[in-house]
């Protein structure tokens, strides 16, 4: 089997799993993995800037709650229909994505991370002081009526499952096709050496600037999904921790990988779902657990896979 | 012979394994129901926040929910049967606390939620507990439920909320301790409430507010907005929550001295913290609303004896076992009472299992007066069926000598306001 068929069975078969574990799982699980899919489309955005490019933000909450509230507000307060809202969402994440990064880019390193850290902060604190239209801290709900989409109620299980999946395939192929393109292996190249890239002649403020509005609207589209499918929208998913979730999944699953960010988000959610059952310091588990792979597999979980035996893996 | 036997055996032990596996994976559901009537407990779904900010009070709404479950159960539990609680933390996250809601309502099993307190964390968790048609009695406070913006399965049975709290205090403040009020708040959503709902209150008392200061919520020092309070200032309304409220309060005394406007304040920036700490004396002489006088007063009832024994509580509202674990005395109330609320609702409508769902919220939307008794130790209240929300007396304090002592209780009509929904028109 050629590399080409190995990669298109292994995340085609991974869609087509996850297509048919709708049928199958029990309903806990089942609303499990409808969210693990939105947020890891979260994180498969995060990995593009992060894992492609080796830009490491640390404010990529503001993407997913511009994507949420640009969604969210829309239909709160003028009334639109989910589709132009979601498209509103999408528009935000480009916006919000290219000022910041047409800011961001002019700095480097350490500084990049404290720059896109200040801005998520400045987004945060924003929406708290438009508490009038946002209800700050409190968020808001999407009410049921509001999440027909073209007939479709979004907040029926099954439906809700349907729309992260298409979500998740969506980004998942998309993200394939671009880490395989020439743009996508230029940015590869300047996540290994920017310098001489540009000797090479390549813009690599340009190539950096798409990568980090590819990354940012994907993390809105997650955002916009996630208020959606799920009827809420508050400020809480702007504070950094929401900035820090995906950079710790893509780091479990893999940077670099086209795999990872689903195989990292997974693995998070239920290493603190089941240990939260044991002990309220599940956090600690979860930093043990990304300590000891750190040290262990300091690829992550499919980069370990990729140096070990699958050294195709795109 | 024998060989057949064996072969014949073989295969039909995998064919009963198979039957059997098939047959197990759909036992639970109809085990559950057959069993349901006699021995099964009810499952009630506590929705604490072990960690994150609202973590000091997760640790009291927990010890109040087991002891008030221990009273139940003493009794003779629902029904005739034990009641369960299953605590789940939810980190005081809106998206864990759905994620909880789930947990609750699929993998647990269980009949109810119960016990969210934050405001955020409710508003996340709501819409999946009307989806997954899980009664969810919350105990927050927030206007959120009587607003209208949750759903029919989302209900405030035992403890007020902050627009009927705030609005009981204006009549006491404009009489006893000035018309000329400046109100400093946190610039988020709690604080906004407090903003509006006190503004428009304190105006229908002829009174005003001469300045309103937002603190941003990342604010650790307090002196630079201090010189906006205008100098005709009657009475200083503070409202902070959180760690920052010792340096607050520090400030304040440094700047203004001894010629301090009244002071009047929710005892939310003070719950969990002994009202005695060093750095708190300037609040000497100033008032607090409590949701539930803290202090044993004079007149204490049967009934708040008896619940603080149950918690197990002091005369001065800290631990038995540790004086210097305070509690949230004016808040926790909320969970022992809804407890018993669940508890009446379920033997009015003969709550059996889930199926019976509905059929409780119908019995709950159908209580009115509910008098001071054991299942209601803060105080007599009535319930609105319509918005979902109960109402009750409010309670106004002085700190004297380093006791709150209660100076004014509110009448139930005090704290009224006209329906801005009604939920009972929503179907199940």
């Amino acid at each position: 089997m050629s590399d080409q068929a190995k990669i298109i069975a292994l995340h085609g078969g991974l869609i087509l799993l996850l297509f048919a574990l709708q049928f199958v799982l029990p309903a806990y699980h089942h609303g499990n993995l409808a969210r693990i899919m939105v947020l890891a489309s979260y994180a498969i955005g995060y990995n593009i800037l992060f894992g492609y490019t080796g830009l490491l933000s640390l404010g990529h909450a503001l993407f997913f709650a511009a994507g949420m509230y640009g969604m969210a507000l829309s239909i709160h307060h003028l009334e639109w229909a989910p589709a132009p809202a979601l498209l509103a969402g999408l528009v935000a994440g480009i916006l919000v994505s290219g000022t910041l990064a047409l800011l961001a880019l002019r700095t480097t390193g350490v500084a990049f991370m404290i720059v896109t850290l200040m801005f998520a902060q400045a987004g945060y604190l924003t929406v708290l002081y438009f508490g009038e239209y946002t209800r700050g801290d409190e968020g808001f709900v999407i009410q049921q009526a509001q999440r027909m989409l073209w007939g479709v109620d979004l907040s029926d299980p099954v439906n809700r499952y349907f729309a992260a999946w298409g979500l998740l395939t969506v980004c998942f192929l998309a993200a394939l096709w671009l880490v395989r393109h020439p743009f996508g292996r230029t940015l590869i190249a300047i996540r290994e050496n920017e310098e001489r890239v540009r000797m090479l002649g390549y813009n690599t403020f340009a190539h950096k600037l798409t990568a980090m509005m590819i990354s940012g609207t994907i993390a809105a589209a997650a955002g916009a999904f996630y208020g959606l499918l799920f009827g809420y929208a508050g400020a809480s998913f702007a504070t950094v921790q929401y900035s820090i979730f995906p950079l710790l999944w893509v780091l479990l699953g893999g940077a670099g990988t086209v795999l990872g960010p689903f195989i990292g988000t997974l693995f998070m959610f239920y290493l603190i779902d089941l240990s939260s059952g044991i002990t309220t310091a599940y956090m600690l588990i979860a930093g043990v657990a990304l300590v000891a792979l750190t040290l262990f597999a300091p690829q992550g979980l499919v980069g370990e896979l990729r140096r070990r035996f699958w050294g195709w893996l795109p | 012979m024998t060989k057949q036997i064996k072969d014949t055996s073989r295969r039909g032990a995998l064919k009963t394994l198979a039957g059997g596996v098939a047959g197990a994976a759909t036992m639970p559901l109809w085990a559950r129901y057959a069993q349901a009537q006699t021995s099964e407990p009810i499952k009630i779904g506590f929705q604490v926040h072990r960690t994150g900010i609202g973590a000091a009070y997760g640790r009291w709404y927990g010890r109040t929910t087991e002891a008030a479950a221990k009273l139940i159960n003493d009794n003779g539990g629902i029904n005739g049967r034990m009641v369960e609680i299953v605590a789940e933390d939810d980190g005081t996250d809106p998206k864990r606390g759905a994620e909880v809601v789930e947990k609750f309502a699929n993998q647990h099993g269980c009949d109810v939620g119960f016990g969210t307190l934050f405001s955020h964390v409710v508003i996340g968790s709501a819409p999946r507990a009307g989806e997954l048609k899980l009664p969810y009695f919350v105990v927050s406070e927030g206007h959120h439920v009587a607003s209208g913006m949750l759903n029919r399965y989302t209900l405030q049975p035992g403890i007020t909320d902050v627009k009927s709290q705030v609005q009981a205090m204006a009549p006491y403040v404009a009489s006893n301790l000035g018309k000329k009020v400046t109100m400093i708040f946190p610039d988020f959503a709690f604080g906004h409430d407090h903003r509006d709902f006190f503004t428009a209150a304190i105006e229908a008392q002829g009174g005003e507010v001469l300045e309103h200061i937002a603190i941003p919520p990342t604010e650790t020092s307090f002196t630079k907005y201090f010189p906006k309070i205008p100098r005709e200032t009657e009475v200083l309304y503070h409202v902070m929550v959180g760690p920052a409220v010792l340096t607050f309060v520090k400030e304040l005394g440094e700047f203004f001295g001894p010629s301090r406007p009244e002071m009047f304040g929710f005892i939310d920036s003070l719950e969990a913290v002994d009202i005695a700490s060093p750095g708190l004396e300037y609040l000497e002489g100033t008032y607090f609303w409590e949701g539930n006088p803290r202090h044993a007063q004079a007149d204490q009832s049967d009934h708040d004896k008896a619940f603080r024994a149950a918690v197990g509580v002091n005369d001065r509202g800290a631990s038995i076992s540790d004086p210097a674990d305070v509690s949230t005395y004016a808040h926790m109330f909320g969970c022992w009472e809804t407890l018993h609320v669940i508890k009446a609702g379920m033997e009015a409508s003969g709550y059996q299992g889930p199926g019976d769902r509905a059929a409780l919220i119908e019995a709950v939307e159908g209580m009115t007066d509910m008098p001071e008794s054991l299942a209601h130790p803060q105080g007599a209240k009535v319930f609105n069926g319509k918005t979902h929300q109960v109402f009750g007396h409010q309670y106004i304090s002085k700190v004297e000598g380093g006791t709150l002592k209660r100076v004014h209780t509110t009448s139930i009509e005090d704290t009224l306001y006209p329906d801005e929904t009604d939920y009972t028109t929503q179907s199940f």
